[in-house]
């Protein structure tokens, strides 16, 4: 059983608790501490910055040519704080409850209200960067509403949230930078972690420019490295968004948790053909205002604006009355593919649905409507030259974001010790599915207010260890691993790109492990995925060498790291018999094709050991015990 | 659609670089740029080629990260768009395209159609941030912003950083990127404590970077894919005008 160190007290406590009483590094102690961050997105990028501030040597590695580049700049619609500014009832504790309910109490009470209880920080911190969130006229801060909630909670900076609350982040690492606090290797990727004594001591990464392969130690290791949404191919993600330096931690010994629970987005431009490379996100924020629908009869081909009002079917309005267009992103999905697989679907593909701004135009005009969505509206006509002024916009679900990653205790630390996980990467705080605007800020909460300090109860036993050496056994095995691996992947030199592996790989999981899964479906999909890996490491072709510019051998890397996650991710829908938020089994929902949970058998969360590459992973449980709130139905009828 | 590609190919930073013809056919009209040269690279590794290096990574025109000249015009002949969001139903069937690095005195080519654009990332290191330490900020609602202060901030915050201004720009000038910052920052009440000094850092680093002067042609407005408005050099200069005055320098 794992045991999650969540902290004495009250939960409105806990967090107090743990700070009073957790361990501090003195200032000039924080000088002989070097930690190593990967990633840079908007939980990177603030933990290396907030370190750095407090005087620890940190070293920041990515893999783009600049740190602003994270995918975290790609999230649009904004970022949950219960400050109650809007005097709607919003409070920490509503907060904390939307959130454990939006992810089906598959998530820890403790870290979940944690999460809301520093909230309002992350706001207060953005603003002090210069963040230009929206405001009133009055001069102060403007909210909206999001899926899953009944409060105005979410600030934003139009439709572009992400990019602003990033480059906050940004500008800050970038002054730590300036001043030699920290130290950014761009271009670089995490190729190993090294483990030494059972501590995570550093890393083996490989310059993208140059091909070199690079130690480099540290005390601690902080995993920020984001979602692997990107393993069903086609996803809101970017191209680069992968997985490999959290599964290179969970074979060096991390548990990886929740893995099969990923978000869908509702909200996003259907697949228009074979050779597209990813699928656009439309903001959730579209759905305050727009209406979903189908047409009720089958194969409908007129056009939408041609289609009356009593042959269209607003499906979330008829079956979610109490929240309607704004059902959870899970809900919303499912409902769009149930519509879509029904033979409803629209658009030349027909694998789309609606989404209709004509009555919202109609009631405050299509002035304010552009001043409320103007750039996401540019954007969709942009790419598929439509007008959402002038007829409906067409949507379809897309892998988003991973709920599931490693796992972490309340300190945010894997099951390795010294090796903490941050954002996305984390399993934490989202149960089984996440709601909107609320990775912004765990990724914000995280990186700025929770890492930097439990680092350092950590570290405070490390301040007479000295320099961490990079000239020992477990850095040459570790390097010697990471080569081999390279010379592996250039010498198969078969047929088939990594690309196309990539996109099999995405079709078999869209399919077996996606919007909804079964047990018979997810069995043939571990198949399927076992005869796709066999077949990569037979005819995979990577041309050119290892020590050059080389993005076909950094595909190869990660594609072959998909291949083992997928089958882990199988397993674990695979495992888990009962339906909970974006884990939808088939076998287990009510007559009115809702989730059906069962609390009795699986009220954990299943963490998974690596055992060997191809071995059945190990099952671990960590309960979830709930002391405040009453898990219940999910209803939001 | 048919095309045929010259593209430009140059093994590292050291070496020279030439133009390589290609034929593309069948091409879908809704596919965007860069999923055409994902077409050629899979092709080219076909073909046991090296295949195109380019760089790329949201594909949604908000990283910054891709970005070419596509027929000697920065990320094609569409104003205000990002490689990734050029389509080639933009193009005519039977067309021939030119593809090279984003072009500038400051960016190395890397290999082929990367280039290192780390030089812009130092101009922000040398003032473009408020010096706010994480845990240190006041409410947010104890600064009230007008809304239309916020949201000019906006319109100058949301540069992605792609470097097409300066690639457009004859003198490669990174006016329009810096001014931006500058920019966002002194139409906020936040940066007021720092405006002098920022000003001053930001446009040295960027004369010390090797980036060109601004001569007012104002081709990086009709580029910038944010539309980021060439008002925001002129209050770069004048700020700048503005602390000389002051004596901050």
């Amino acid at each position: 059983m794992l045991n999650a160190k969540i902290p004495e007290g009250p939960l409105e406590k806990k967090w107090k608790n743990y700070q009073e009483h957790c361990k501090l590094v003195n200032p000039a102690n924080k000088k002989k501490l070097d930690v190593i961050v990967i990633g840079t997105g908007l939980s990177g990028a603030p933990a290396a910055a907030t370190l750095g501030e407090l005087g620890y040597n940190v070293k920041v590695f990515f893999f783009q040519d600049t740190a602003r580049r994270a995918h975290s700049v790609a999230a649009q619609g904004g970022i949950n704080a219960s400050k109650n500014y809007q005097n709607d009832g919003d409070n920490v504790f509503r907060h904390f409850y939307d959130t454990l309910k939006g992810g089906d109490f598959r998530s820890r009470e403790a870290n979940t209200y944690r999460l809301a209880e520093i909230s309002a920080n992350v706001i207060d911190q953005a603003v002090a960067q210069g963040v230009p969130f929206a405001r009133e006229y009055g001069g102060v801060l403007a909210n909206r509403s999001f899926g899953g909630v009944q409060v105005k909670r979410t600030f934003y900076a139009q439709g572009q949230t992400g990019q602003q609350m990033l480059l906050g982040a940004y500008s800050v690492l970038m002054r730590q930078i300036g001043l030699g606090h920290v130290k950014s290797y761009n271009r670089h990727e995490m190729l190993e972690l090294v483990v030494i004594d059972g501590k995570a001591r550093g890393i083996i990464a490989r310059n993208l420019i140059t091909g070199e392969i690079e130690r480099h130690s540290a005390h601690a290791v902080i995993l920020a490295s984001g979602g692997y949404g990107k393993i069903y191919y086609l996803s809101t993600l970017a191209i680069g968004s992968n997985a490999s330096a959290a599964w290179k931690a969970h074979r060096k010994g991390a548990f990886m948790a929740g893995v099969s629970w990923v978000q869908f987005h509702p909200t996003c431009l259907p697949q228009s053909g074979d050779y597209q490379s990813k699928l656009t996100l439309m903001s959730e924020a579209l759905r305050n205002d727009g209406r979903i629908w189908v047409p009720k009869l089958k194969g409908d081909d007129r056009f939408p604006n041609d289609i009356p009002e009593e042959e269209r079917d607003y499906y979330l309005e008829r079956k979610y009355p109490a929240f309607g267009n704004l059902a959870p992103r899970d809900i919303a999905s499912r409902s769009a593919k149930e519509q879509i697989d029904s033979g409803k679907g629209v658009g030349p593909n027909k694998n789309a649905v609606y989404l209709d701004f004509k009555d919202a135009i109609k009631e405050y005009g299509a002035e304010e409507i552009g001043d409320r969505y103007g750039n996401l509206f540019r954007m969709y006509e942009k790419i598929t030259g439509m007008s959402p002024y002038k007829q409906p916009m067409m949507i379809s679900p897309a892998a988003h974001f991973t709920m599931g990653g490693l796992w972490v205790d309340y300190e945010l630390m894997t099951t390795i010790p010294g090796l903490y996980a941050v954002g996305e990467a984390n399993f934490s705080d989202h149960g089984a599915n996440r709601l909107g605007a609320n990775s912004l800020l765990q990724a914000s909460v995280d990186g700025y207010f929770i890492a930097p300090v439990t680092i350092g109860n950590y570290l405070s036993n490390d301040i007479r260890t000295g320099k961490i050496p990079t000239d020992t056994p477990e850095f040459d095995k570790a390097e010697e691993d990471a080569v081999e691996r390279l010379k592996k992947f250039v010498s198969i030199n078969g047929t088939k790109s990594a690309e196309y592996y990539h996109k099999q790989l995405g079709k078999i999981m869209f399919q077996y492990v996606g919007v909804s899964r079964s047990k018979e479906g997810i069995a043939k999909g571990i198949e399927l995925i076992k005869e796709l890996r066999e077949d990569f490491w037979q005819n995979l072709k990577v041309p050119g060498g290892i020590y050059e510019v080389n993005s076909e051998l950094e595909k190869a890397g990660r594609v072959a790291d998909f291949l083992e996650l997928a089958e882990l991710m199988a397993h674990d829908a695979y495992d888990r018999d009962e339906s909970c938020g974006a884990h939808f089994r088939e076998e287990y929902q009510t007559e009115e094709g809702e989730a059906l949970r069962n609390d009795e058998k699986y009220m954990y969360v299943s963490a998974w050991e690596h055992t060997g590459y191809g071995k059945a992973p190990k099952l671990h449980k960590e309960e979830l015990t709930f002391e405040v709130v009453k898990p219940s139905v999910r209803s939001y009828k | 659609m048919n095309v045929t590609l010259k593209v430009w190919r140059q093994k590292n930073s050291k070496s020279k670089g030439h133009f390589e013809t290609y034929k593309l056919s069948d091409l879908n009209p809704d596919m965007s740029f860069l999923e055409m040269l994902d077409v050629l690279n899979e092709q080219l590794i076909h073909e046991d080629k090296i295949p195109v290096e380019f760089d790329s990574d949201c594909r949604e025109g908000i990283c910054g990260q891709c970005g070419l000249t596509i027929n000697g015009r920065s990320n094609g002949h569409h104003h205000h768009t990002t490689t990734c969001q050029m389509h080639m139903r933009h193009f005519e069937d039977g067309d021939t395209i030119l593809v090279e690095p984003l072009r500038a005195s400051a960016f190395t080519v890397i290999k082929d159609l990367k280039v290192d654009r780390s030089a812009m990332d130092r101009i922000i290191q040398a003032g473009g941030f408020i010096s706010v330490h994480t845990g240190s900020a006041p409410d947010a609602n104890s600064l009230p912003i007008g809304k239309m202060d916020a949201e000019d901030a906006f319109d100058s915050a949301a540069c992605i950083g792609c470097g097409t201004c300066i690639a457009t720009c004859k003198n490669s000038s990174a006016a329009l990127y810096t001014s931006a910052k500058i920019t966002q920052l002194a139409t906020l009440p936040q940066g007021e404590i720092e405006r002098e000094k920022r000003v001053i850092a930001m446009v040295d680093a960027m004369d010390a970077e090797g980036f060109g002067s601004c001569t007012n042609t104002e081709a990086c407005e009709m580029e910038c894919p944010q539309e980021i408005s060439v008002t925001n050099i002129a209050r770069m200069n004048f700020e700048y005008n503005r602390a000389l005055l002051l004596g901050k320098k």
